[in-house]
């Protein structure tokens, strides 16, 4: 590229700021299929303001790289406004779309103020190199908040799949739904373990019932889990054993001979209640 | 940025200050309490193993940082007799000090990577590193 | 030399480890509790490492060798308060710390001693040698 040359754009962006942006709302209002989502106001909002930081961005003669730090406002502004876009559900073209729908307005202008094709063709490039970069930005980012709330929901399912609960005095179970692999057995491991010591029970249930496969490995975090309560001073008792996981468990010669177990919750309860000196009598 | 600090092993009490120095390293990487607490149990069987077996020694302590990951390393030296089998050595209740004989290979599974080189004569290095 | 405190609560002994010990520590510790087991005759030894932040496999050994001692000497051990990320460590390192009694704390491990070692029974034989008894006390 010739860096002695200095482009157009940035006066044509001063110049016809007003003219640019009306042509540009056109645009983008005609594209627009998902009125519902946002409003043309907003939308006319964010156009005046997205110019006028790239008129004042590209001042500073820099066309090319959108990483330096006269760039940092307009890459600020596209991100928030990616983000506000993927929270409201907009699809990753639509949000683009408003960075590219520019490129019309923008080139028109080009062609009514170059006469010289080979110069049209030069600013031409640089305008489009520009919006394409500012346009991957804006898909970057969206995909960056997507991103974001796919980790919330892994941390909320963590936290919501391990609800110690505590059934009576002294009584905790733990049911555990879906597959146990090492980083959850780890989460569920230590929000037993601390349970325990706060509410000083003695007992607790691991009830497995909503676990669909006990592989060799689980097995072995159940274990662990159990051996760790003991060195606490509390036990644990493992219900919900199904049929063809009690197979699983023989085959993989797994040994739970320590371990106490219990077909169902409600059998290890009784259990616990028992070993607390606590009866039930119906009346 | 990352953070070095070496320290000597010459008596019980320095054991107890590298595992405190361990501690705070752990603390610095952003480790949660059972994290620190393995990393620091492993660097107490470890650096009485270089004052019990190797004689004494030194334990470089490392903060790393690759990519989005932290991690603390551990390098534990010695001049000491080495170790003839090392094989031997990892195995559970294997012990020539009247152990119980947990201290390397306990060492091995609290850590992510665990490396061990010896020499008869020489000396031992051990190397841990536990990641976030 | 520094020690760890030993408090005689009536017929039993209450250890509250609240320093990062050294080995040697570790040690007298060991040292010191067999020695009270036999002066007081104590019948119940509770060892409580709620403040200790790590449990390596040293620490662990003296714990065992602790309760065989003092069951060899008719003493029962407890060890009670044992944190998770402690217990979790442990059970990581491989050591499950097999014949070592354990409670959640200070007030269940007495409760889990009393049991064990039956009051009524040293009730009923406190009666017949009266003088040991007060002596004891």
């Amino acid at each position: 590229m010739d860096m002695t040359h200095s482009s157009k754009i940035p006066e044509i962006l001063k110049i016809h700021e007003a003219d640019l942006l009306s042509e540009w709302n056109q645009e983008l209002i005609a594209t627009n299929t998902r009125k519902g989502l946002i409003k043309e106001a907003e939308l006319q909002e964010e156009c005046r303001e997205f110019l006028k930081l790239l008129r004042i961005a590209a001042q500073s003669g820099n066309l090319s790289n959108i990483q330096a730090l006269e760039w940092r406002e307009v890459r600020e502004m596209l991100s928030s406004i990616s983000r506000s876009r993927s929270q409201k559900g907009f699809t990753p073209t639509e949000t683009a779309t408003f960075i590219f729908s520019f490129k019309r307005p923008l080139f028109d202008r080009l062609r009514q103020q170059l006469h010289d094709s080979a110069e049209l063709g030069e600013e031409v490039w640089q305008a489009t190199d520009l919006l394409d970069r500012l346009g991957l930005l804006v898909i970057e980012a969206y995909q960056k908040s997507r991103e974001e709330v796919i980790l919330r929901q892994q941390e909320e399912m963590m936290e919501l799949s391990t609800p110690v609960v505590k059934l009576w005095d002294g009584i905790l179970a733990l049911p555990i739904i879906g597959t146990l692999d090492s980083a959850r057995t780890q989460v569920v491991m230590e929000s037993l373990l601390q349970k325990i010591v706060e509410t000083g029970s003695e007992v607790a249930i691991i009830d497995i019932t909503g676990v669909p496969t006990v592989d060799t490995l689980t097995a072995q975090h159940l274990l662990k889990t159990v051996t760790a309560a003991r060195l606490m001073g509390a036990d644990c008792i493992i219900s919900g054993i199904r049929p063809q996981i009690a197979q699983t468990i023989v085959y993989l010669g797994i040994d739970l001979t320590d371990v106490t177990t219990k077909a169902t919750l409600a059998d290890a309860f009784l259990m616990a209640l028992k070993r607390r000196g606590t009866t039930i009598a119906r009346k | 940025m990352q953070k070095i600090e070496e320290m000597k092993i010459q008596s019980s009490a320095d054991v107890v200050l590298v595992r405190q120095a361990v501690r705070q390293f752990a603390i610095e990487v952003g480790f949660g309490l059972v994290d620190q607490t393995k990393i620091v149990t492993a660097a107490s069987e470890l650096a009485r193993n270089t004052l019990d077996y190797g004689g004494g020694g030194t334990v470089k302590l490392e903060t790393l940082q690759e990519g989005g990951r932290r991690g603390l390393k551990l390098t534990f030296d010695d001049q000491g007799p080495g170790i003839p089998d090392v094989d031997m050595a990892l195995k559970d209740g294997f012990t020539t000090g009247g152990g119980l004989g947990m201290g390397l290979g306990g060492a091995k599974r609290l850590a992510n990577e665990f490396e061990i080189e010896s020499v008869v004569g020489e000396g031992t290095r051990v190397i841990v590193v536990r990641w976030k | 030399m520094e020690r760890i405190p030993i408090l005689q609560m009536g017929e039993f002994l209450l250890v509250t480890i609240q320093v990062d010990m050294h080995d040697r520590l570790a040690m007298t510790l060991q040292d010191d509790l067999t020695n009270r087991i036999s002066q007081t005759n104590a019948n119940g030894v509770l060892i409580d490492i709620s403040a200790l932040e790590i449990v390596d496999s040293f620490i662990g050994r003296i714990l065992g060798n602790i309760a065989k001692m003092s069951r060899v000497m008719d003493a029962e051990t407890v060890v009670v308060g044992m944190q998770p990320a402690v217990a979790i460590t442990l059970v990581e390192l491989g050591l499950s710390l097999t014949g070592i009694r354990t409670a959640l704390n200070v007030e269940k491990g007495m409760a889990l001693l009393r049991a064990t070692v039956g009051e009524p029974a040293t009730e009923a034989i406190a009666t017949e040698w009266d003088e040991e008894d007060d002596a004891e006390d």
